[in-house]
């Protein structure tokens, strides 16, 4: 459990986090969405302590993460930045990380197996590839149990095999009752992954709701239609909360009218039409609209004050 | 690995507990000895603290005839200058492993890992500061015994040049090397966790100990002679000398006075780590 009221940070005259109210449930996964710089890492290192924030405070498992009598047992961390001493061996990181809290040798290498770094866990870490460095913040993540998982873009760098098998390790840590937290850019990713999510953008909270929700809320209900008269068509269905684009000539994208009234609007006028469908936007289509939004809404704000 | 299965075995966790000091300890143990560079750095401390003053009892030994009456007084007066001559040097290889020992958490980005594991901070620094000054004591202690032990037997020739163990003063100062090196270690690792940056770091530190004491000779000696034997550098030599002039502090107050320095370090270091983003 994450419970974050009011959380903000300012790096200088900065505001990173702007804001944030939230809480993270466990037993789903929560996806925690929003483009480069929105603050998600900032928000992650928060949450972890490692920042104080400005104002606002954020708990895990009810308390200030600093608090924890056994931090690794209360949250397993992966933080987007490199956080391993590049001369050191994987075994040795994961042993002195284990050796602050009394967890044994034994869950060290079972922890090493369990990731797939066996046969490298005697080499410097600086001579890791990217996925096996993720591999190694997964393992490290992983060492005290957690009741509460963190993970900032756990599938970077990973391959296809690799994000197939976070995908499954989040799903099953999840399905165990543990809290997690996942941040990630790569929205098809999350839209396999997650069953909530928390968008941010600028900082700001732009939506805490499950997937389906959220790729409901942002694709409004838009219908391609194909017509050789479509200028005519655009005409007639202008409107009120009408939104008519044409991406292409002959092509409208309408938004805000029912699929079933362009049709009836179009036969009652006598317009051809070849074709006329419901879109269903993706996860990645609803991010970039939300989004959008947030920038749209920024720059109106400027421009009135 | 189980990537092609559907559900993933999470192994369950039997023996977890709490963080504590000791625990902390060990796991800054295992951070010092798993890195090649400690293990090089201490090891050139070693030979230096040994070699150098065999080296110098060596050139010493085989050029005493050819030297002046004068020239013998002078190192009759100073006898275990040769055999401390290696604590000038090595003291640079401690200074820079103790800057090392935290700014390398810092560059590398290590420090994360280490204040997830350990949200509170400060046992991380207590840790630190304890397990670095125990293992440059360890290895130090038989090394400056070393090196004045072989410095002596090579000079056996010269009695004016031998100063056994067992005088007034000896004991200290060899062994006071050795505590000198020690709070050298604890000093240059409080300023990395100030600087967090190891360049800076050691910049700092060798401003401190080699650029400001010969600076102070700039000023009018009244000034110099007041101010100087202040010097961190300078107090903490003190308790390796045998000889002390009238500008020098005694070797019990001079250590204690470095020991403060390193405290006040400590402390401004302590109060930082805990107040700072990371």
């Amino acid at each position: 459990m994450i419970e974050a009221r009011g959380l903000t940070k300012d790096y200088g005259s900065k505001r990173a986090v702007d804001d944030l109210t939230f809480t993270v449930k466990p037993g789903v996964v929560t996806g925690f969405l929003g483009p480069n710089g929105s603050g998600k890492s900032t928000t992650m290192r928060l949450a972890l302590c490692l920042d104080r924030p400005t104002a606002g405070d954020v708990t895990v498992n009810g308390t200030h993460y600093r608090n924890h009598a056994a931090p690794l047992h209360e949250v397993g961390a992966l933080l987007e930045a490199r956080s391993v001493h590049t001369g050191r061996s994987a075994y040795n990181h994961l042993l002195a990380l284990a050796q602050t809290q009394g967890i044994s040798r034994k869950r060290v290498d079972l922890l090493v197996d369990f990731v797939g770094l066996h046969d490298v866990a005697r080499k410097r870490a600086g001579q890791f590839s990217l996925g096996m460095g993720q591999r190694l913040g997964i393992a490290a993540a992983l060492l005290g149990d957690p009741a509460t998982l963190l993970l900032d873009e756990p599938s970077n760098g990973l391959d296809p095999e690799g994000i197939h098998w976070i995908r499954n390790l989040l799903r099953s840590l999840a399905a165990e009752g543990r809290t997690v937290f996942v941040s990630s850019h790569l929205m098809s990713e999350m839209a396999l992954t997650a069953d909530h999510v928390i968008v941010i953008g600028r900082g700001k909270l732009i939506a805490d709701t499950s997937v389906d929700e959220f790729v409901r809320m942002a694709s409004g209900s838009a219908v391609r239609v194909r017509s050789p008269q479509a200028g005519a068509l655009s005409e007639l269905v202008a409107g009120d909360g009408v939104i008519v684009a044409s991406p292409q000539p002959g092509m409208l994208e309408i938004r805000g009218l029912a699929a079933e009234k362009i049709g009836e609007t179009a036969a009652a006028h006598g317009i051809v039409l070849h074709e006329l469908t419901g879109m269903q936007a993706s996860l990645e289509d609803a991010f970039m609209e939300l989004t959008r939004g947030d920038v749209e809404y920024k720059s109106g704000e400027e421009i009135a004050a | 690995m189980s990537s092609a299965s559907t559900a993933v075995a999470i192994p369950q966790l039997q023996d977890h507990g709490r963080v504590t000091q000791l625990r902390v300890a060990l796991s800054e143990w295992t951070k010092l000895h798993s890195l090649r560079s400690t293990r090089r750095s201490l090891l050139v401390a070693v030979i230096l603290t040994i070699v150098l003053p065999c080296l110098f009892a060596s050139i010493l030994s085989s050029r005493w005839g050819h030297l002046g009456p004068g020239e013998r007084a002078d190192h009759a007066r100073h006898p275990l200058e040769v055999a401390t001559a290696g604590v000038n040097l090595s003291q640079l290889a401690i200074a820079v492993l103790g800057v090392l020992v935290i700014t390398g958490e810092y560059s590398t980005g290590m420090i994360r890992s280490t204040f997830i594991a350990v949200p509170k901070r400060l046992p991380v620094l207590w840790a630190k500061t304890g397990v670095y000054a125990l293992v440059v004591a360890a290895l130090m202690v038989p090394s400056v015994l070393a090196g004045y032990f072989a410095s002596q037997a090579i000079l056996s020739r010269h009695h004016i040049l031998q100063v056994p163990f067992s005088d007034h003063g000896v004991a200290r100062a060899v062994l006071g090397a050795a505590l000198f090196l020690v709070l050298v270690g604890v000093f240059a690792l409080a300023i990395g966790a100030i600087v967090r940056n190891t360049a800076g770091g050691i910049a700092t530190f060798a401003a401190i100990f080699f650029v400001i004491p010969p600076l102070m000779n700039i000023l009018p000696s009244s000034w110099n002679n007041a101010i100087s034997q202040y010097l961190p550098s300078n107090a903490g030599r003190s308790v390796f000398a045998l000889t002390h002039d009238a500008h020098s502090l005694r070797p019990l107050p001079g250590i204690l006075l470095f020991a403060g320095y390193c405290a006040a370090a400590l402390a401004t270091a302590a109060v930082l780590l805990v107040r700072r983003d990371t």
